[in-house]
């Protein structure tokens, strides 16, 4: 985020893009509901009629896949008015023109045939956008282009920057995160192409910097593979042993055929997590390893707060701590590798990342920080870009619209869209444990608009087979008009409805982001 | 900033102008009990338990919402204070149930602290007694109305906080609760289960359900730590008994401050779930076979290292986590990068 979680309060106008916030974020969707009271005007654009859409004051009923239309086309009238703010445009940023001449053809008329929305209701809100004091722009995933940094998604940035609604308090570019520590694994460089804070790999100076500090003689220069492209070369034989530490592919990436095919066909597959996860299953050798209650660490929030994790109690069994597993396995391949501390750790990290360099356990112990901070004497940043941008000028990158990869036909007539739900979390390995949740929502359903499901004869609580090129589920249905005709949405929470056996992988080109929002699906009777 | 004079029990206190007269003793250190007062939520001034002494003032005016005055005096502990302190908590007793040897907030409770407080026993009233049900038929909360002090904190926290408004009061007089719309259960309600009206409650009225029948409240170690579920960051303590998280409660989070969402506050179970692994697992003859530390990471490095020489170190790749600390995925990209010697690292990040 480029601001921080309470200025959202501070905030009078508020679009919230493909962003379910009550459910997925429900405290960051307080300050929301605060801003509201204030008197903010919401808007929110989402295909579904969330919870969060029935507090807005317009919602934008989009149709899936088509947010880059709708945001070109307000800063198409934004621009037709003269209602653009000339001086942070001509100040701050450059290639204003690149911009003009690529929303140029995204008439509110033209993106209504796109985006299903009245040209008057774009117009409306394009306005208020650009005309109000302190707008910001809250979304999660759907319009991704690069997972990390702030100039991620190219389209929101572009019409921030337009209206000068950036780089000061409650005003700016919000994805919300959806795991704890997606900020902190990008930060640390946890990504194929960048070390810690996001410096480059291919830079020689950068390689150079960390082979000095850990010790080797030399660092590869070639990014590595994505996600996406590992489990591709997985398949092709190329990428032979995989490392996997506490995630589940197997549930939460697209086409889980694809994702199993691929990890069995490896020679080796080491897996650690704290519970035999459907990905774990596949493993030559799991390691168990701590939970956050046992371990002590830190966590970045979606806010870039650096806050601690503390150990509470010991590991369970004998588990160990995952940085402690990766010290081990580390030494005994030769190199050694041995830390007295996790505060140990975090003096490493702040020595080779200047973002995170006045960052100390000390210092965490009087509140989290938002980073950059960039020595032991600076407060943190609570908001990004005040006087410039990371490179300078601000720059317009302007994007094209392109349609989802598989849209509906006359075989597959419904378009899928997955999410999360508010008593569940990711692939459910935790949520589905506790004693708590699952017994209080235990059952996934397929919302299914009533108008749809009387159409082909399926009523509430039926099972149903949801197919698509890929795969097919058996869920129970769920009449309801949050979602609209045509579409159809579930979550990804439970491993009995494990929807990405549906979903495609095809992937944007530049963020290799997997298109999980929309595939083209059909519905049959399960009987 | 306009700014006011006043004393409190003698001492003079400089305060914003605006400030109550409970914020001014607070900030000068003295102390006066509060039932319905909750610095986060709009003012109330029902319970009447903060009500002071001042001269020139009719009767004893509420100092939650009493505003401090240029030259005002005030008397906290007055005859008069003590005496009708006393009274207001002797009513409150008279209809209670005085189950305290089993409540859950047993030890944390306002009205056990300040019936001990101002020697208040149960006797003086043996006032009619409600007979509501004990509500405990969801997984997350126990509401024991018979207990509600009717501070109505649960409705603010739950309307101010949450922006939910799903309890209100209902009724009149000695029928007057704290209830959903039409009186259902929360269960039947539009009730989230953030329990932002649990953490307010000063009572054993609304209770955490697994944490207040695992351990009593001086039983237990707190922790403060950061939620493992999204990427809010909110903060809470960790409630630990016999090495076992046993519940969590809020603290003062930078991000959250009190309030919790429904799996922060109530998802905590999988730490201890049977489920959890305990021990390395070794694939033999397609079945998991248990091991030693020793073997399993013995035979990991043997593994990789064998990959790395035959094949070189792109045909190894590595996933770490946006579930493991900031430590464990650094530490996972140096050993990719400088052990592994490649830089195919990445993590499942769906945003
Ligand atoms: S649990 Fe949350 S939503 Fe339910 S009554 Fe309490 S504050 Fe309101
Ligand atoms: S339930 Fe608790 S917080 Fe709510 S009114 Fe009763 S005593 Fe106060
Ligand atoms: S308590 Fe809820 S909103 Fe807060 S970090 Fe945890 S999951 Fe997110
Ligand atoms: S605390 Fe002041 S009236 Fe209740």
């Amino acid at each position: 985020m480029t601001n921080s979680i309470k200025e959202i309060a501070g905030a009078d106008f508020i679009l919230a893009i493909g962003t379910n916030t009550t459910e997925s974020h429900p405290i960051i969707s307080l300050q929301v509901k605060k801003a509201k009271r204030n008197g903010a005007t919401l808007v929110v654009a989402d295909p579904r009629r969330t919870e969060i859409a029935e507090l807005s004051d317009i919602h934008m009923q989009l149709k899936s896949g088509s947010d880059i239309a709708l945001l070109n086309a307000m800063a198409n009238v934004i621009i037709a008015e003269e209602i653009w703010n000339k001086e942070f445009v001509s100040t701050r940023t450059e290639d204003f023109e690149a911009l003009k001449a690529t929303v140029a053809k995204y008439t509110p008329e033209y993106a209504e045939g796109l985006t299903g929305i009245p040209a008057d209701v774009i117009r409306e809100v394009a306005r208020g956008y650009a005309k109000a004091n302190n707008a910001t722009i809250l979304y999660t995933m759907g319009i991704t282009q690069h997972i990390c940094g702030t100039h991620n998604v190219f389209a929101v940035a572009n019409l921030a920057m337009l209206c000068g609604q950036i780089g000061k308090p409650s005003s700016g570019v919000n994805p919300l995160r959806g795991q704890n520590n997606v900020q902190g694994a990008c930060d640390m460089g946890a990504l194929p192409n960048v070390y810690t804070g996001y410096q480059a790999v291919t830079v020689e100076d950068n390689r150079g910097k960390f082979a000095k500090a850990w010790n080797v003689g030399e660092l590869p220069a070639k990014p590595g593979l994505t996600v996406g492209e590992m489990m591709e070369a997985a398949a092709e034989g190329k990428v032979k042993g995989m490392y996997i530490m506490g995630e589940n592919p197997v549930l939460s990436d697209p086409d889980a055929h694809h994702v199993v095919h691929s990890l069995e066909k490896l020679d080796f597959l080491v897996v650690q997590d704290i519970f035999l996860t459907e990905t774990a299953a596949l493993a030559d050798v799991v390691l168990p390893a701590a939970s956050f209650a046992e371990k002590d660490g830190t966590f970045s929030n979606t806010e870039r707060r650096v806050q601690r994790v503390r150990k509470a109690i010991d590991p369970v069994g004998n588990a160990r701590a995952d940085w402690q597993i990766i010290c081990d396995v580390a030494t005994a391949m030769g190199y050694t590798m041995s830390y007295a501390s996790a505060s140990e750790i975090f003096d490493e990290i702040a020595s080779l990342t200047p973002s995170y360099a006045g960052i100390s356990y000390e210092r965490l112990e009087q509140g989290g920080i938002q980073w950059p901070c960039p020595n032991s004497g600076h407060a943190g940043t609570m908001y990004l870009h005040k006087d410039k941008f990371v490179r300078g000028l601000g720059k317009f990158n302007p994007v094209e619209y392109i349609p989802p990869a598989e849209q509906p036909d006359n075989e597959f007539p419904f378009v899928l869209s997955t999410g999360r739900r508010h008593f569940h979390y990711h692939t459910g390995t935790m949520t589905q444990r506790t004693g708590t949740l699952e017994v209080h929502y235990g059952t996934e359903f397929l919302e299914i608009n009533p108008a749809d499901a009387a159409a082909i004869n399926v009523t509430e609580g039926e099972m149903i087979k949801v197919k698509s090129r890929r795969g097919e589920v058996a869920v129970q249905a769920r009449l309801t008009d949050i979602v609209p005709q045509g579409m159809v949405f579930t979550s990804f929470h439970f491993p009995e409805v494990a929807i990405n056996k549906l979903t495609n992988s095809a992937r944007d080109p530049v963020a290799k982001i997997p298109e999980l929002k929309v595939c083209a699906v059909k519905i049959e009777k399960a009987s | 900033m306009a700014e006011v004079t006043l004393t409190i029990d003698g001492l003079q206190v400089t305060v914003a102008k605006g400030t109550t007269v409970l914020e001014a003793a607070r900030q000068a250190g003295v102390f006066i009990p509060t039932f319905c007062h909750d610095p986060e939520l709009t003012r109330f001034g029902a319970c009447r338990m903060c009500i002071v002494e001042i001269p020139g003032m009719r009767n004893l005016p509420a100092s939650c919402v009493t505003e401090a005055a240029e030259g005002m005096v005030v008397y906290t502990e007055s005859e008069a204070v003590i005496e009708a302190r006393k009274t207001i908590l002797e009513l409150m007793l008279a209809n209670h149930p005085m189950d305290c040897l089993t409540c859950g907030k047993n030890g944390e409770c306002s009205l056990q602290d300040y019936a001990y407080l101002y020697g208040v026993k149960t006797e003086s009233f043996g006032g009619e007694k409600h007979a509501y049900p004990l509500e405990n038929d969801n997984p997350f909360i126990v509401r024991d109305m018979n207990k509600c002090i009717l501070c109505g904190k649960c409705v603010r926290a739950c309307a101010e906080i949450q922006g939910k408004n799903i309890v209100d009061f209902a009724y009149r007089g000695f029928d007057a609760k704290i209830t959903p719309a039409m009186d259902v259960p929360l269960s039947a309600s539009e009730c989230v289960f953030c329990g932002n009206c649990v953490a307010v409650c000063p009572v054993g009225a609304l209770q955490e359900k697994g944490l207040r029948s695992a351990a009593r409240t001086w039983e237990v170690k707190k922790v403060k730590t950061t939620c493992p579920y999204c990427g809010t960051g909110c903060s809470f303590e960790l409630n630990v008994k016999d090495n076992k998280v046993v519940g969590v409660t809020s603290c003062d989070g930078d991000v959250n401050g009190r309030a919790l969402c429904v799996k922060g506050r109530f998802g905590y179970g999988f730490i201890h779930h049977p489920d959890r692994l305990t021990n390395p697992l070794i694939k033999k003859n397609g079945k998991f076979v248990e091991s030693s530390w020793e073997e399993a990471i013995g035979l990991v490095a043997a593994k990789l290292s064998a990959i790395k020489a035959n094949y070189g170190p792109d045909s190894l790749a590595v996933l770490s986590s946006a579930r493991c600390t900031n430590e464990e995925n650094y530490l996972m990209q140096k050993f990719t990068r400088a052990v592994l010697g490649t830089n195919s690292i990445d993590h499942c990040a769906r945003l």
